[in-house]
């Protein structure tokens, strides 16, 4: 009798779903695993090793994680004085930046990227004179390097901004600032010393967000002509087996490093991204 | 008597001074310089031809020319399917985590496994499928050695439509996860226990009280799905390197090198792209905020 009511109960149909969902994320991490490791049977880890002596490898990943970092500080320092300065000032400017911070979701990579090639190949000259400012910035290393990050906060910036506003939200920013300025401080003491550690863990999911963006990104890159991480994968497995299925899974484990940490720090939703 | 209450509220605030403005300057530069201009150059120059003069050629063509017309309709096509299956997929799954009686420990599981997932894309997700449905992959070899099927002989192909919808099923689905899981928890208790007063089976409580509440909340998230493979380009470009010609494959082609002899055509074909974006992005805020009349 117990039993049969139990198995009335139980959630036959749920279970089912739950294990096709499971063994449809599983199965390709799996493969992957058992495929880096089947190189050589005496020496298990013979792919990873392989990939981690290559120089190109350690030089891509960590200059991608520069442009993550560059990405991540610059973006911060662009949204938070904004997000604040409509929270407590400027509530009209509400709509229109947030239409703004969800244009990304229409513009894609590719098309992004686009655009800012046939803008920034063209060399900046005075308006309406012949006068050259400036070289185009695709055409050396700095500038190049500016579009790059600039392309990767623009890809960021809904989930940027998103992270940044819902942690002011619960800040009473207001009445701290009043009391800051009543103290004396200066807006760049308010945002650096009261604002922005009272956002912490909304700054760091914004960031590891980005982070998980950044690393790994491909098509601004290689069309950017940037020697990064996602480039140097990519053409890896155009010659190679192991490695990149090594690498892949390493990836794996970042991207799950990432989301991790954020599910950590906010204790509550998982974010989806879009670079796909 | 509403209106001019209105009115004296709006004329009692201060002023916003343009001091107040300039606190937002650099955000809009930045988006300016570095989203609008971008975009609006492409738009401006879809509707110029070689001679710089204004034309309406480029956009007409975008409906004429079969190469760029398979584009869009392969690209539709493998979007609206894969919508539809991470739709259905990941909508159970949402289910069963949620209103579904499975074990609490297991959604949060879910809910991370999907934050991951949705964000685990372009060359490593290419590699993983790879690894797995490839000729050489582990499903493959496991079917062919235990069930002695052979999945290439009969017709299956990872680096084809079909192939490609599995691989894009990785992204699409745990994203629908993230969207209905908070839907389905915002489904009452009540209105479950009133229809049950009232008579209702299991089955009658689904059709007629949760789906209609949810259908709005549904068709949003897969119109965002749809719009999520749209626009993917890595993921493509690593599998079948440019072998499958979706229209951000072609794009990508377009920007290497004028593969359509007609820049003004590649720079419609980005702008008809953004359109179909935007129209997505339009349906999914439009059903959102339906939604929420019910689901809080």
């Amino acid at each position: 009798m117990k039993i049969m009511s139990r198995l009335r109960t139980f959630p036959f149909w749920s279970w089912l779903w739950f294990i096709i969902g499971a063994l449809y994320f599983l199965l390709p991490l799996l493969a992957t695993f058992e495929f880096s490791l089947s190189w050589d049977p005496e020496v298990p880890l013979k792919a990873y090793q392989r990939a981690f002596e290559d120089n190109d490898f350690w030089e891509t990943f960590l200059y991608s994680n520069m442009l993550a970092v560059a990405t991540i500080i610059a973006s911060i320092i662009l949204i938070v004085p904004t997000a604040y300065w409509i929270r407590l000032r400027l509530p009209q400017a509400r709509r229109i930046v947030e239409f703004i911070t969800l244009l990304p979701f229409v513009v894609p990579a590719i098309i992004l990227v686009f655009g800012l090639i046939r803008i920034y190949s063209a060399p900046v000259n005075l308006p309406f004179t012949d006068f050259r400012l400036m070289q185009p910035l695709t055409n050396f290393k700095a500038g190049t390097n500016i579009l790059i990050v600039a392309g990767y906060m623009v890809l960021a910036m809904p989930y940027m901004y998103r992270s940044v506003d819902t942690g002011l939200r619960t800040v009473d920013i207001g009445t701290l600032t009043e009391a800051a300025q009543s103290l004396g401080a200066n807006w760049f003491t308010i945002i650096t010393r009261i604002i922005l550690p009272n956002i912490r863990s909304a700054l760091l999911s914004g960031a590891l967000l980005t982070f998980a963006i950044v690393v790994g990104e491909v098509t601004l890159a290689s069309f950017l002509g940037v020697d990064a991480f996602g480039p140097y994968l990519f053409l890896l497995g155009q010659h190679r087996a192991y490695e990149p299925a090594a690498l892949s899974f390493v990836s794996f484990l970042l991207t799950w490093f990432a989301m991790g940490m954020i599910q950590l720090v906010t204790g509550g939703q998982g974010q989806a991204a879009g670079a796909h | 008597m509403a209106q001019t209450v209105l009115n004296l509220k709006s004329k009692a605030a201060a002023p916003t001074s343009w001091k107040t403005w300039l606190g937002v300057v650099p955000f809009f530069l930045f988006a300016i310089l570095f989203l609008v201009l971008p975009s609006l150059r492409l738009f401006t120059a879809s509707f110029t031809d070689p001679n710089g003069s204004f034309t309406l050629d480029n956009i007409i063509q975008l409906f004429s020319e079969p190469f760029i017309v398979n584009a869009y309709k392969l690209s539709i096509q493998i979007s609206a399917v894969t919508a539809l299956g991470g739709g259905i997929l990941g909508f159970l799954l949402a289910y069963s985590v949620t209103v579904g009686g499975l074990p609490k420990p297991l959604r949060s599981i879910l809910i991370t496994f999907s934050g991951v997932a949705s964000n685990f894309a372009g060359v490593p997700l290419a590699f993983a499928f790879v690894a797995t449905l490839g000729r050489q992959g582990f499903i493959t070899h496991i079917l062919r050695d235990y069930l002695g099927i052979d999945m290439y002989d009969a017709g299956f192909n990872l680096y084809s439509f079909a192939g490609l919808s599995l691989v894009y099923m990785y992204f699409q689905f745990p994203l629908m996860v993230l969207i209905m899981a908070p839907a389905l928890d915002g489904l009452k208790r009540e209105w479950r226990e009133a229809a049950e007063n009232l008579g209702a089976s299991t089955t009658q409580y689904w059709l007629r009280v949760a789906l209609p509440i949810l259908l709005p909340s549904i068709l949003g998230a897969m119109i965002l799905l749809f719009g999520n493979a749209f626009g993917a380009y890595a993921t493509a470009y690593a599998l079948t390197g440019g072998r499958i010609g979706i229209v951000t494959i072609q794009i990508g082609a377009q920007i290497r090198g004028d593969v359509l002899y007609n820049p003004g055509l590649g720079y419609a074909m980005a702008i008809g792209m953004v359109v179909i974006m935007a129209f997505s992005l339009a349906g999914y805020s439009w059903l959102q905020a339906k939604t929420e009349r019910w689901l809080k």
